[in-house]
C-alpha cells in the first residue's frame, strides 16, 4: 500500500490534488487572517501616531522579560512544528508525533507565561478603568489595544493547540494517518501564522517604548 | 473567444436525485452535499427575509401619518434596526452565494462538490448560530443603533442589547469567510478538464469575485464588532474620545467592510443576470471578456471608496475629494456591464419568460440605483441629501430592486434544475410585473421627499411630506403582496408542477447537461469541456423569429 486511502475525501479524486487544494485553501484563509490582525494593527498605528509620547511611556510599563521569553518559546515551537510537518511527509511517524507533542508543550508554556504576565499586569493596575495606574488618558488606549491584541493572539494560539494536540493524540493512537495527510500541512501553516503575528506584536508592544 | 459551449451530450446519472438520496432529518442536517446545503441556506434566508419584511411593514404603517402615532419612538428605532440588521447580514450577504453559489458553482465547473464540503456545512451552522444570537438580541428587548452600530452611541449610550446583536453578526462574518475560502479553492482546484478561466460562465466569475471580497473585507468587520463588544462589555476605551480615541476610526473600519459588502450583495446578482439575459435573448453575452474584467475591477476598486459614506463626518476634505473621485471610477465597470447586457439584448430573440421579466426589472432598477449613486458620490449633492430618505431610496434600488430582483430571476431560472418541476408561468410573470410596479411605487417617492428634506429614521415629519409617505407605504404593501406570491406558486409546483426535463430553457452550461434534479454525484462521468460558454447565436447575428426557438427544439429528456 503506497497511498493511505483513508485520507482521501470527496470531492477529490487523487491525493496530491487534495493536498494542493488544502494548502491553497489555508493560504486564502491566512490572507483573511492577515486582514483581521491588520485592522487591529492599523488602529494601533493610528493611535500611536496621534499620541507618540504617551505610547512610548506606556510601552515601558509592559514586561519585557515575559515578552522576550514568549517570543523565544513561540519561535522554538515553530521549529518543532516544521520538523513535525517534514517528518510526517517523510513517513517518520515517531519523530512526527514527538515533534507535535513538543509543539503542544511549547504552546502551553507560552499560554502559561502569558497568564503570569496578565496576573502581573492586573497587579500593577494596567487594566484600563477607574484604577488605572497611569495618569495620561491615552495610555489607556495603549493598554486597551495591548489586552485585545494579545488576547486575540492567545485565542488563535489555543485553537492551534487544539488542532496540533488532536493530530498528536490521534496520530499516536493511529486513528489518524499522518503521512501525506493534508491536515498536517494545513495545521503547520496555521501555527506558523500565529507565530508570525507574535513577531509583529513583540516589537510593537514591548520594544518600541524602549528604543 | 470564438467557440462556445460544451460539445457532446453527457450520459445521465443513474443514481437517485440529491433530493431522493435520503429522507431523514439527519440526512439534511448532517449533509455535505453542496446542493442540500444550498437548500438549507434557501430556507434560512427566506425565513429572515420575511422577518425583516414584517418589521418594516410596521414601520411603513406608522409612516402613513405624520404624527408617529402607531409606534413609540423607541419601538420605531428598534424596528428599523431589526429590519436593517436582518436584511443586510442574514438575508442579503448570504442570499445568492449561499443558495445559487452553493448549488451551481460545482455543477457549472463540472465538479462533484465544493473543495471542502464539511467546511461548507459548518458555515451554514455558523450563519444559523449567528442568526439565533442576533435574533435573541432583537427580540429580548431590541437594539436601537441602526444596522451600522455607530460608536459612541453603540458603545456608551445605547441601553439596548448591542452585545448579543454584534456577536451574532460577528459569527455570521466567519460563515461568510468560510464560504469565500471554499468557493475560491473550488474555482481554482476543481474545474473539469478543459474548463479554462475564460470558459467559465459569468456566474462563476461573479461568485469568485464575490468570494475575494468576502475573504478580504469580512475580517475587518469582525474586528470592528469585536472592538465594539470589548468597549461596551469590558469598558476598554477604544473609540472613546475622553481617552484620545476616535469614533471616526470606527467608521473607517466599518465602511472598509461595508462598502465592499454592497458588492458582496450585488456582484452575485450581476452573475445571475448575465446568465438569464443571454439565455432568454438567445444571444451570446456581448463582450464576455469585458464582463469578467468589469467584475474583477468592481471587486478591487470597491475596496477604495468607503470614505464616500463619511463626507459629512468631519473627515479631511482632501480625503473626501479622493473618495469622491474613486467612487465615480467604480461606477465605470458597473456601467460597462449595463451596456453589455443591453447590447446582448439588442437584436436578440427575446422571450419574456418569468426569469427574463425579473432580469429586465433588475436592469431598470439597478440603473436608477446606480445613477443616483453618482449623485451621492458628488460631495455637494451628498451634503444636501445625507441621511434623508433619498439615501434610503438609492440603496433600496440597488439592493432590493437590483439584488432581490436578481435573486428571483435566478430562482425562476434554476427552479426546474433544483426541484425538477416547472411552475405556473402566468403567475410567475404576474408576480414579476407586480414586484417591479410595487417597488417603484414604494421607493420612487422617497427620492422626492428625501430631496425635499425628509430625514431618514424619523417617524414624526412635517405634514407636507405626507402624500409621499402615503404613496410609499401603499406601495410597500403592493410589494409585500408581490413577495408573497412566489412562495405560494412555487410550493404549488413542488407538488403539482410538470416534470422539467434536464434542460427546459434549452440553455447552455454544464448544469443543464445533467438530470433535474441532479444526483448526489452531479454527473455520471466527468465532463470534458471543449468550448467557452453561451453557445447561443454569435454576437452579430440573430435568427428570424421562429427559427431555433427553444420551445420547439431542444433536449427535454
Ligand atoms: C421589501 C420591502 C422593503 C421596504 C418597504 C423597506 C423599507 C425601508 C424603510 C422605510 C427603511 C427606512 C427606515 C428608516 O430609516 O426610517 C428601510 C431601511 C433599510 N432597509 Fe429596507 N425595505 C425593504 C426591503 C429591504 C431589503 C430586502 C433590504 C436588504 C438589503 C433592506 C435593507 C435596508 C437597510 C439596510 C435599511 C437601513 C436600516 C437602518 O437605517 O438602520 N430593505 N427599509
Ligand atoms: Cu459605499
Amino acid at each position: 500500500m503506497t497511498t493511505p486511502t483513508s485520507v482521501l475525501r470527496a470531492p477529490w479524486q487523487e491525493l496530491t490534488r487534495q493536498r494542493e487544494g488544502a494548502t491553497f485553501g489555508i493560504w486564502v484563509f491566512l490572507a483573511s487572517e492577515l486582514l483581521f490582525f491588520g485592522s487591529m494593527l492599523l488602529l494601533y498605528t493610528a493611535y500611536r501616531v496621534a499620541n507618540p509620547d504617551v505610547f512610548t511611556i506606556a510601552g515601558r510599563e509592559t514586561d519585557l522579560w515575559y515578552g522576550t521569553v514568549n517570543t523565544a518559546v513561540l519561535m522554538t515551537s515553530s521549529l518543532t512544528m516544521a520538523v513535525a510537518a517534514q517528518a510526517a511527509e517523510a513517513d517518520m511517524r515517531r519523530l512526527a508525533i514527538w515533534s507535535l507533542g513538543a509543539t503542544v508543550v511549547l504552546g502551553l508554556m507560552s499560554l502559561v507565561f502569558k497568564g503570569f504576565e496578565y496576573a502581573e499586569d492586573i497587579g500593577k493596575h494596567l487594566v484600563p478603568g477607574v484604577n488605572f495606574a497611569m495618569k495620561e488618558p491615552a495610555a489607556q488606549l495603549f493598554f486597551a489595544l495591548y489586552w485585545i491584541m494579545t488576547a486575540v493572539h492567545a485565542v488563535h494560539l489555543s485553537i492551534g493547540l487544539g488542532l496540533v494536540g488532536r493530530l498528536a493524540i490521534f496520530g499516536a493512537l493511529r486513528r489518524v494517518e499522518l503521512r501525506e495527510n493534508p491536515q498536517v500541512e494545513v495545521t503547520a501553516l496555521y501555527w506558523h501564522l500565529v507565530d508570525v503575528i507574535w513577531i509583529i506584536l513583540y516589537p510593537l508592544i514591548y520594544l518600541m517604548g524602549r528604543s | 473567444m470564438t467557440d462556445v459551449a460544451i460539445s457532446g451530450e453527457l450520459p445521465l446519472p443513474r443514481e437517485p436525485s440529491y433530493l431522493a438520496a435520503g429522507h431523514t432529518v439527519a440526512s439534511w442536517l448532517a449533509t455535505t452535499d453542496h446542493k442540500r446545503i444550498a437548500i438549507l441556506y434557501a430556507a434560512t434566508i427566506t425565513f429572515f427575509f420575511f422577518l425583516g419584511g414584517i418589521a418594516i411593514s410596521l414601520v411603513r404603517l406608522d409612516l402613513f401619518t405624520p404624527a408617529g402615532d402607531l409606534l413609540s419612538d423607541d419601538t420605531y428605532n428598534k424596528l428599523f434596526t431589526f429590519h436593517g440588521v436582518i436584511m443586510v447580514w442574514f438575508f442579503m450577504v448570504p442570499s445568492i452565494p449561499g443558495t445559487f453559489g452553493n448549488f451551481l458553482l460545482p455543477l457549472m465547473i463540472g465538479a462533484r462538490d465544493v473543495a471542502f464540503p464539511r467546511l461548507n456545512l459548518f458555515s451554514w451552522y455558523l450563519i444559523v448560530t449567528g442568526g439565533a444570537c442576533t435574533l435573541y438580541a432583537l427580540i429580548a428587548g431590541g437594539v436601537d443603533t441602526g444596522w451600522t452600530f455607530y460608536t459612541p452611541f453603540s458603545t456608551m449610550f445605547s441601553n439596548t442589547h448591542v452585545i448579543a446583536a454584534a456577536l451574532g453578526v460577528f459569527i455570521a462574518g466567519f460563515s461568510s469567510i468560510a464560504t469565500g475560502v471554499n468557493f475560491i479553492a473550488t474555482t481554482h482546484m476543481l474545474r473539469a478538464p478543459g474548463m479554462t478561466w475564460f470558459r467559465l460562465p459569468l456566474f462563476v466569475w461573479a461568485i469568485y469575485a464575490t468570494s475575494l471580497v468576502m475573504v478580504l473585507a469580512t475580517p475587518v468587520l469582525a474586528v470592528t464588532l469585536l472592538l465594539v463588544i470589548a468597549e461596551r462589555w469590558l469598558h476598554l476605551p477604544i473609540f472613546n474620545p475622553d481617552f484620545g480615541g476616535d469614533p471616526l476610526l470606527f467608521q473607517h473600519l466599518f465602511w472598509f467592510y461595508s462598502h465592499p459588502a454592497v458588492y458582496i450583495m450585488v456582484l452575485p446578482a450581476m452573475g445571475v443576470i448575465s446568465e438569464v439575459i443571454t439565455c432568454f435573448a438567445r444571444r451570446r453575452v456581448f463582450g464576455y471578456d469585458f464582463m469578467v474584467y468589469a467584475m474583477v475591477g468592481i471587486a478591487v476598486i470597491g475596496f477604495f471608496v468607503w470614505g464616500h459614506h463619511m463626507f459629512v463626518s468631519g473627515q479631511s476634505p482632501y480625503a473626501s475629494l479622493v473618495f469622491s473621485f474613486l467612487s465615480f471610477i467604480v461606477a465605470v465597470p458597473s456601467a460597462i456591464k449595463v451596456f453589455n447586457w443591453t447590447a446582448t439584448l439588442y437584436r436578440g430573440q427575446i422571450s419574456f419568460d418569468a426569469p427574463m421579466l425579473y432580469a429586465l426589472g433588475f436592469l431598470g432598477l439597478f440603473t436608477i440605483g446606480g445613477l443616483t449613486g453618482l449623485f451621492l458620490a458628488s460631495i455637494p449633492v451628498d451634503v444636501h441629501v445625507t441621511d434623508t430618505t433619498f439615501v434610503v431610496a438609492h440603496f433600496h434600488y440597488i439592493m432590493v430592486g437590483g439584488t432581490v430582483s436578481a435573486f428571483f430571476a435566478g430562482l425562476h431560472y434554476w427552479w426546474p434544475k433544483i426541484t425538477g418541476r416547472l411552475y405556473p408561468d402566468v403567475w410567475a410573470r404576474f408576480a414579476a410585473i407586480l414586484m417591479f410596479f410595487g417597488f417603484n411605487f414604494t421607493f420612487f417617492p422617497q427620492f422626492i421627499v428625501g430631496y425635499l428634506g425628509m430625514p431618514r429614521r424619523y417617524h414624526v415629519y412635517p405634514p407636507e411630506f405626507q402624500l409621499y409617505n402615503v404613496l410609499s407605504s401603499a406601495g410597500a404593501f403592493v410589494l409585500a403582496a408581490a413577495y408573497l406570491l412566489p412562495p405560494l406558486y412555487l410550493t404549488w409546483s413542488l407538488i403539482w408542477g410538470a416534470r422539467a426535463g434536464r434542460n427546459p430553457w434549452n440553455a447552455t452550461g454544464l448544469e443543464w447537461k445533467t438530470s433535474s434534479p441532479p444526483s448526489r454525484e452531479n454527473f455520471a462521468a466527468t465532463p470534458h469541456v471543449e468550448e467557452g460558454p453561451y453557445r447561443y447565436h454569435p454576437e452579430g447575428f440573430a435568427p428570424e423569429h421562429g427559427e431555433d426557438n427553444y420551445r420547439t427544439e431542444g433536449d427535454r429528456a
